[in-house]
């Protein structure tokens, strides 16, 4: 009895060696802290010599000649020649996006539904949920050669409302993806509250959820514009592009990362110059399009 | 406080040797002023699994308060969410028995469950606002069942906001959003929101286990206030609520209804052993 005591009473600490173990973690939480550091420095360069360069490149021509005129051919250096603009290109972004985001956001929000609300747990559902996903990361490419296949080869043109139906496949995953994630986040005890005053699945899900969760899907559709906005691939093999301002959906149609694409090819510097401010256009616009995307999800908070 | 009427359909003591299971009486020999008769009651959470309630039988005295008491998985909460067929929405949940209501078994395949839950509504253990105007959360769940004007929907949700005892502190900011609400406020707007639709029967899932002394008070006062209109059944951990709210009170354990009397009997003379462990804070 008197032995189990013993070696049981309390012994100690060594204070040597607690002092070794001490310093040998604060040095390996310094170069922790020192890799993540310098990780992070790595990440911010790269990021910030892309958007000083294209500001610095690209703010020489940011201005309302670029915004005004459409395309014209290199000057060939003649200073009284006109300088061309994006103004086509512009529009022709503006146009293919946003009916890329009409026709996939209404799919992509009741696909969204279908599997937060009616698919929980199910086979079906889960499939339909790993193919939007993997449509999430496919090449934009596979895409436009999809859209390529029936909407361009069969009617023998380019045209605008193919590049905004290649569009809208890109939209479809990511409102999906948004819709499905922000429904989740609504805790069951509210569906719960709805359906327990005697409504109907579907008010509970139009009337409540909707309402709960808008700010976040409204997010989601602020992210998946801007990354259409910035699609080149598929836009090639579908509208093709165009120099000038064309309203005919079933003609090709200009779009900036396109006219980037083309006059930053083209040898010429003057045409090589408003391709830096395209780019300095596009970067800008995704960015306010992030921003405003963040002030949604803060003021929800 | 407690009521001292006793309910003849319920005081009758259980036959001594089948362990505190009421004598399951057929859904004919109902009380008349009994707003729910619930009989034989078997509940499952999956199809083959343990059974959640075991044969309860009990019934719910019109415009009076019961509470139901027990330890954590009792099966009470269990109880509430059959009487409005909350459980519907869980597929594989599985109800037997009967619980009848105006002569119709709320258990059948071909109630209509929204009109059924138009009448016996429920408020939850959290406050759950929808995120819209405070105006909008009482109008609501009216539009779901009733179609008025302008003017009577203004007239329904001041009424309701009064009968919740919230008219006077919301009546300024009918069209700000309720999630700028206190807990408490919630919670009775929720009640409102509840009596808005004119149920019969109000469930209470632990009303007050997310709130502050106050606000619990003010809810316990509400309910004594609005059993003069409806009858209201009240899930709670808090005993003393229990004794301060009901008129009669059951307790379960482990599915089975052990219990069933007038507030002051139970909490003063139970005649189960398992009633006096209980409420003594032997267990639970």
């Amino acid at each position: 009895m008197s032995a189990t005591t013993a070696s049981r009473a309390f012994q100690p600490k060594d204070v040597a060696a607690s002092r070794a173990l001490g310093r040998r973690r604060r040095l390996v939480d310094q170069l922790v802290r020192v890799f993540c550091i310098i990780a992070t420095i790595i990440g911010l360069f790269f990021l910030s010599s892309i958007m000083v360069t294209l500001v610095w490149r690209g703010i020489a021509t940011l201005d309302w000649v670029t915004l005004s005129r459409e395309f014209q051919p290199t000057a060939y250096g003649d200073p009284d020649a006109p300088r061309g603009g994006l103004l086509h290109a512009i529009l022709g972004t503006l146009v293919q996006s946003g009916m890329g985001i009409v026709i996939g956001t209404p799919i992509g929000i009741l696909v969204g539904t279908y599997l937060s609300e009616y698919a929980r747990g199910s086979r079906f559902g889960d499939a339909v949920r790993f193919v939007s996903d993997v449509l999430l990361s496919a090449p934009s490419v596979l895409v436009g050669l999809f859209v390529y296949q029936i909407l361009v080869q069969p009617v023998g043109g380019f045209s605008g409302i193919a590049g905004a139906v290649a569009l809208s496949i890109l939209v479809i995953p990511v409102v999906v993806r948004t819709t499905e994630d922000m429904l989740q986040l609504i805790p069951n005890t509210l569906r719960e509250a709805v359906v327990a005053l005697g409504a109907p699945k579907w008010k509970m899900v139009t009337l409540v959820c909707y309402r709960a969760a808008l700010s976040g899907m409204v997010t989601g559709v602020l992210l998946a514009f801007a990354r259409i906005a910035g699609e080149t691939a598929p836009l090639l093999l579908t509208s093709f592009g165009n120099n000038v301002i064309s309203w005919n959906l079933f003609g090709a149609m200009g779009s900036l990362p396109i006219s980037i694409y083309q006059q930053a090819n083209s040898g010429f510097p003057d045409l090589i110059q408003v391709a830096w401010t395209g780019a300095l256009l596009i970067t800008l616009g995704v960015l306010a399009i992030n921003i405003a995307a963040r002030i949604l999800v803060a003021r929800r908070k | 406080m407690f009521s001292t009427q006793t309910n003849p359909g319920h005081a009758s003591p259980a036959p001594s040797g089948s362990f505190g299971r009421l004598e399951a009486r057929s859904g004919a020999a109902l009380n008349a002023d009994s707003a729910i008769a619930v009989r034989n009651l078997d509940f499952v959470y999956a199809a083959g699994g343990p059974k959640a309630l075991k044969g309860v039988n009990f019934d719910l005295p019109a415009r009076q308060v019961t509470g139901m008491i027990g330890p954590s998985g009792c099966g009470k909460s269990t109880l509430l969410r059959v009487l409005n067929r909350m459980y519907s929405l869980y597929p594989g949940q599985i109800a037997t028995g009967e619980v009848m209501m105006d002569g119709k078994n709320l258990l059948d395949a071909d109630t209509d469950i929204n009109e059924l839950r138009a009448r016996i509504g429920m408020v939850f253990q959290k406050p759950t606002p929808f995120p819209m105007t405070i105006y909008e959360n009482i109008a609501f769940g009216v539009r779901l069942h009733e179609k008025l004007s302008k003017r009577g929907m203004d007239e329904r949700v001041e009424w309701a906001l009064t009968r919740a005892a919230i008219w006077g502190e919301v009546k300024d900011r009918l069209q700000t959003n309720a999630m700028g609400l206190s807990g408490g406020q919630q919670q009775r707007l929720c009640i409102a929101r509840t009596i808005a639709v004119k149920p019969d029967v109000i469930l209470f899932d632990e009303p007050t286990s997310a709130l502050d002394p106050i606000s619990t008070l003010k809810i316990e006062e509400l309910i004594d206030e609005l059993k003069r209109d409806f009858t209201i059944a009240i899930v709670t951990h808090n005993m003393q609520q229990a004794a301060r709210c009901a008129d009669q009170v059951a307790f379960f354990y482990l599915g089975e209804l052990i219990e069933i009397a007038p507030a002051a009997q139970l909490f003063t003379n139970p005649r189960q052993a398992k009633t006096q462990e209980y409420i003594t804070g032997r267990f639970g």
